[in-house]
């Protein structure tokens, strides 16, 4: 049953990404990249990966899609036909696809237990980390704790995106005079709606970001599903009453702050006498100081992603009155 | 418990008819308002027939919670969004069929009078 | 059948991978090339997670009674390669408002010829 499932889905994704190509309208470009997005999140669900499933749908059907669609709305929205023939890519990319299909023929069977994958290094983890680590969810306690410095890197690379995104486009408060707040002042429901679901949204938010040791979870997501929150206030009612809200100053230093909760975790257990983020040193008792440690660079996590996500999103909107648009 | 089994078969097999009528309509109807109330009908009723369906299958327990609030959530979003759409679409200028008819009717009737 | 089994997702990641690099080499607009490279990039994660896989197995999060779990450790890597993929992406999308601000148009075709706007 779940294979028929598998086959279903995976049909599904096919002729969605094959559909992608051949519209010229990019608002419907990017819904259909939406739905590509959550059919691969039920996808990952049916491969059971919970948390990669959660991120997915987050992410690449939460914000990519809101910036993609705040890009559309600056640059316009269809496409021009282009002028160069499409035969040569076309010739590009069967070859390439026939080598990689010959290629796959060698790999491993799908799903098989003994495939080399499953060798060595996963059972060990798989058998030591309720020991060592003392977490239920495997995937937090690989990511958090046994791989927590390339979790440190990934967290920097956030940040260092914000910087991108804020050194090219910059946040401008807006002159209140020229543009309207919001272009929503009429829809009262949305209004209304948008009240009572906001702070159902920051509490998930919350409550994603501590049970992330339990269940599929963990500050990434958190930090994404917060910054959703506050996007919906701004679209409903307007960037300036976002700005009053949470001001961009604010979320500089919020995601200046997470990263340095991070390396600052790193650092005090090497000041006990650890290795850099060695979380058996922060506690008398190793499986406490793996909570504590987890818990502290979880929480730097979710608000660097809370406030990167933001105030990308801010940039991103402030720029609607610009007046070379069409 | 094979009557908990028919009835949330019974429930799911309807909410599949409802979301694949409200699929069918939105490929098949003439006008932008009828195909977003084709499509407001996958958001709710068919959420509500496949979430009860999905509710007898399993015991007391936490799960029940978590469909509960699953089909509050998405009974004050769906409805939200196709009314949202809807608004946009007729305050931006979006006539009806029967109003573009009857433009069409009006601009024949200025043409023969003139 | 099982032959076709064994392989279809990686078969189906191909596909998906080769629409992915179809649409970055041949769209005209540049919005449309992102969505293309987010297409490839979400395939090469199907990839890794169907190879983490184990048929008979659950997800990684331990619980009474379950004794075959599936690999964690692709979904660690995804996971971090989902966030890096959405960093990447925004910083493509505000390069290319810029692009859109110095030449007053985001069609490739139209770029020869503006090079001497700015």
């Amino acid at each position: 049953m779940a294979e028929l499932i598998n086959l279903v889905l995976l049909a599904m994704l096919a002729l969605t990404a094959l559909r992608i190509i051949f519209l010229k309208d990019l608002f419907a470009i990017v819904m259909l990249f939406g739905i590509y997005s959550f059919l691969s999140a039920l996808i990952f669900v049916n491969l059971d990966a919970v948390d990669v499933a959660f991120t997915e749908a987050s992410v690449g059907a939460g914000i990519s899609t809101v910036l993609m669609l705040g890009t559309l709305a600056l640059t316009g929205r269809q496409e021009k036909k282009s002028s160069h023939n499409s035969i040569l890519p076309l010739f590009v990319v069967c070859v390439t696809g026939a080598a990689l299909i010959y290629g796959t023929l060698d790999m491993p069977p799908f799903g098989h237990p003994d495939n080399p994958i499953h060798q060595h290094v996963a059972p060990r983890y798989i058998e030591e980390s309720p020991k060592e680590v003392g977490l239920p969810n495997m995937v937090t306690s690989v990511l958090a704790s046994y791989r927590g410095f390339d979790t440190f890197g990934e967290t920097v690379v956030v940040f260092a995106a914000a910087i991108g995104v804020l050194s090219l486009l910059g946040v401008r408060r807006r002159e209140k005079r020229n543009t309207p707040e919001s272009g929503l002042e009429a829809h009262h429901v949305l209004h209304v709606v948008a009240k009572v679901i906001i702070p159902l949204v920051i509490l998930f938010a919350l409550y994603v970001q501590f049970h992330g040791d339990f269940g599929p979870g963990g500050g990434f997501q958190a930090g994404v599903i917060g910054a959703a929150a506050f996007i919906l206030y701004a679209l409903v009612f307007g960037l300036p009453k976002a700005f009053a809200v949470v001001s961009p100053k604010v979320l500089q230093l919020m995601a200046s702050f997470g990263v340095l909760l991070y390396a600052s975790v790193g650092l005090f257990s090497m000041s006990k006498g650890g290795n850099f983020l060695d979380y058996n040193k922060l506690a008398a008792d190793p499986l406490v100081g793996q909570h504590y440690g987890i818990l502290i660079i979880e929480l730097g996590v979710g608000i660097t992603v809370f406030a990167v996500m933001l105030s990308i999103f801010y940039a991103f909107d402030s720029q609607a009155e610009r007046s070379n648009i069409k | 418990m094979f009557v908990l089994d028919i009835i949330s078969s019974i429930l799911l097999i309807a909410g599949v008819f409802f979301g694949l009528s409200g699929a069918v309509g939105l490929f098949k109807f003439p006008d932008f308002f009828t195909r977003v109330h084709a499509a407001s009908i996958t958001d709710s009723i068919a959420a509500i027939l496949i979430i009860g369906g999905l509710l007898l299958q399993t015991s007391f327990d936490l799960n029940t919670a978590k469909l509960l609030f699953i089909l509050a959530f998405l009974m004050i979003t769906s409805p939200t969004a196709s009314h949202a759409l809807a608004k946009s679409a007729r305050h931006g200028g979006l006539l009806t069929l029967a109003e573009v008819k009857e433009e069409e009717k009006e601009g024949k009737q200025q043409e023969q009078s003139n | 059948m099982n032959f076709i089994l064994d392989y279809y997702n990686y078969w189906i990641v191909v596909f998906l991978m080769m629409t992915g690099f179809y649409i970055v080499i041949s769209a005209n607009n540049l919005v449309k090339k992102i969505v293309g490279l987010n297409v490839f990039q979400t395939s090469v994660f199907m990839l890794y997670i169907s190879m983490g896989k184990v048929t008979g197995g659950t997800a990684p999060i331990v619980a009474e009674g379950i004794t075959q779990y599936s690999n964690p450790l692709p979904h660690v890597l995804i996971l971090t390669a989902i966030v890096v993929g959405v960093a990447t992406t925004a910083v493509g999308l505000a390069l290319i408002i810029r692009i859109k601000r110095a030449y007053g148009t985001v069609e490739e075709s139209e770029f020869d010829n503006k090079d001497d706007a700015i």
